[in-house]
């Protein structure tokens, strides 16, 4: 598949999937994630692979974590209530350092919610959610081409880690249709997993656990697992800055929120306004750094999230009092217009700049990416 | 000097974390002599459960991988189908498998997944300190029965082997005992049956075994085994409950 698809962003991921070399999927139906497991149930006997219909998502993610400890690229899929029964796996797999994908087409809470976008699952994907002292990478694509490309790389920062990533959308990028162009060559050849359970034929028996019983082992073997997050922090940042070197105000927004903030700034413009985007792409690990220099040359943050604010509480830890941190948000399904963001932004200016004739004789028209 | 009988190589010589008495180590030494006998080392992938068998890969000497409470044959399934041609076996206790895990251990044999689970059954959950298990007998006092399980207050036993001969999924399920040198070679010839089972590809096969727990009985290593004997047989009666062999096809 080399030319452009039109595709719901739901069966870019899973299509993406199977460029990746996954040949190992296990979901459960839940909206507004359906037409990934609905692509995989078609694609998987095509390309020889495994696709089950679990039945829940708990067996979902423990057949993935079978799949993983085997050594097999696999991937898992749901939306977040479905998310919150992964959450025990997640922990397991994380202590047992397997790699797996995990997509969350995040949908409305608490509780069941609706099936309407929201970014509210933020502080469970990258603080934990599961029990213990763990991390998963958690990338936040902000169109189908990107949930695509970050699915592709997901499985390569899996297997390089042993470790479990999160690809966190939400209902609107798995709901809409965009082209998608699979450039990537698919993936035929992987790395060997010397640590997998294939069989100990011929050489010493491999274990997989996250058991450790004895005192100071589990301690140990914590203070290594910190070690790696820390190797992870140090390498795997990713995010855009749009606009971002002029610019008094920088917004800060990731996924279909980065999207809205986009528009912003192009409507911003021909007002004479200049606004910065900072797009975290990384979620965790997080671009502390990026936004700590940046607030060097901000004078105020604006951080537009579907959640009450949530991402608004690792800006402030980056930013250490820097610079103010105003929030905009909308909660429980419902996503911010371009006009609501444009209109806090112009609440916030008066407090930041002497207003848009200082900017505009600067001679300085805004660069809208 | 010829050599009569030794340790399987399989089994890991080390000293016993289980209690005195307990059946696990019986079984996980059958289990052990099978994979000798049979030359599968190499070719065998187990799952130790949460409980007391945790550390079953303490005591074999195979690939193997813990799986959370309840997961077991979840996990195999994701194993098995990455590796068909392994032998793939659970090995899980009444609360992991009758209780937390029972969704997992019945569509697991729905889907006739070609997978061996070895159920050990001791009608108590051992490694918490004795509470009361769904395969608990009734009267049977435990630390959340302590009068004695009701089946007004506490349902009745569950019975895996008759529950899982109406999913037609499953293949070959028997139930076995440990409680004489006859009995351990019977319950070895179930587990045989189990993996050729699966090394046939005819599906879903598991064994349960009435394993005795002293300590949480509170009784003698010799009461415990004759207690299955006497009284855990008559909720649970040793036999074959479903074999492939004997179904038309």
């Amino acid at each position: 598949m080399s030319n452009k698809h039109l595709m719901t962003g739901n069966e870019a991921a899973a299509e993406a999937a199977i460029q990746a070399g996954c040949r190992y999927y296990y979901g459960y139906p839940i909206t507004p994630q359906n037409e990934l497991m609905n692509h995989m149930a078609m694609r998987m006997p095509q390309v020889g692979g495994t696709f089950i219909q679990a039945e829940s998502e708990i067996a979902a993610i423990y057949m993935a974590y079978g799949s993983a400890a085997a050594g097999a690229r696999v991937m898992t899929s749901s939306s977040s209530p479905g998310i919150s029964l992964k959450q025990e796996g997640i922990s397991y797999l994380a202590g047992s350092e397997l790699p797996c994908v995990i997509v969350n087409v995040q949908r409305g809470g608490p509780g069941l919610g609706d099936i309407s976008p929201s970014q509210a699952d933020y502080f469970q994907a990258v603080k934990g959610g599961g029990h213990g002292d763990y991390h998963t990478l958690v990338l936040a694509p902000s169109s189908v081409q990107e949930l695509a490309d970050l699915v592709y790389d997901a499985f390569d920062l899996a297997d390089r880690y042993r470790n479990p990533v999160m690809v966190l959308g939400d209902a609107q990028l798995g709901q809409m249709v965009e082209p998608v162009e699979f450039s990537r060559p698919p993936r035929t050849y992987f790395p060997k997993k010397k640590w997998a359970i294939t069989g100990a034929e011929g050489r010493p028996r491999n274990i997989i656990k996250s058991f450790y019983p004895v005192k100071g082992e589990l301690e140990e073997f914590n203070l290594y697992l910190q070690r790696k997050y820390q190797k992870i922090e140090e390498k795997e940042v990713r995010y855009e800055e749009i606009n971002t070197y002029y610019s008094e105000i920088a917004l800060v927004a990731y996924g279909t929120c980065a999207r809205i903030c986009k528009e912003v700034i192009r409507k911003a413009s021909p007002l004479g306004y200049r606004i910065g985007l900072l797009r975290p792409i990384s979620l965790w690990p997080f671009p502390k750094e990026a936004l700590r220099n940046l607030s060097e040359r901000v004078k105020a943050f604006l951080v537009i999230e579907m959640s009450a604010g949530q991402m608004v509480e690792d800006v402030r830890l980056s930013v250490l009092g820097r610079c103010p941190v105003h929030f905009y948000g909308r909660t429980g399904g419902g996503v911010p217009s371009s006009k609501a963001v444009l209109e806090k932004v112009l609440e916030i200016i008066p407090t930041v700049s002497a207003g848009p004739l200082e900017m505009a004789e600067m001679g300085l028209p805004p660069k809208v990416d | 000097m010829e050599v009569l009988y030794s340790p399987p190589e399989t089994l890991i010589r080390t000293s016993t974390h289980y209690c005195p008495g307990c059946g696990h180590g019986i079984v996980q030494r059958l289990i052990a002599e099978i994979i000798d006998e049979w030359g599968i080392r190499g070719k065998t992938i187990g799952l130790a459960p949460v409980g007391c068998a945790v550390l079953a890969y303490n005591y074999l000497d195979i690939d193997m991988s813990e799986a959370a409470h309840g997961r077991p044959p979840a996990v195999a399934t994701g194993i098995k189908r990455v590796h068909p041609d392994k032998l793939v076996f659970s090995y899980q206790g009444d609360g992991d498998l009758a209780a937390i895990g029972l969704a997992e251990t019945i569509h697991a044999a729905n889907r006739g997944e070609n997978i061996t689970v070895i159920f050990t059954n001791n009608a108590v959950y051992g490694m918490t300190n004795g509470q009361m298990a769904p395969t608990t007998l009734l009267g049977q006092r435990t630390l959340t029965s302590p009068e004695g399980r009701s089946s007004s207050a506490h349902g009745y036993p569950l019975r895996i082997c008759e529950l899982l001969a109406t999913v037609e999924g499953s293949s070959y399920l028997e139930r076995v005992s440990i409680t004489s040198p006859e009995n351990i070679n019977k319950a070895k010839e179930a587990i045989k049956k189990g993996f050729k089972t699966q090394m046939e590809k005819r599906g879903f096969s598991l064994i349960e075994i009435l394993c005795p727990c002293p300590v949480y009985w509170r009784m003698g290593a010799v009461e415990s085994m004759r207690f299955i004997d006497e009284e855990m047989t008559r909720t649970y009666p040793l036999g074959v409950f479903k074999d492939w062999e004997k179904i038309a096809t």
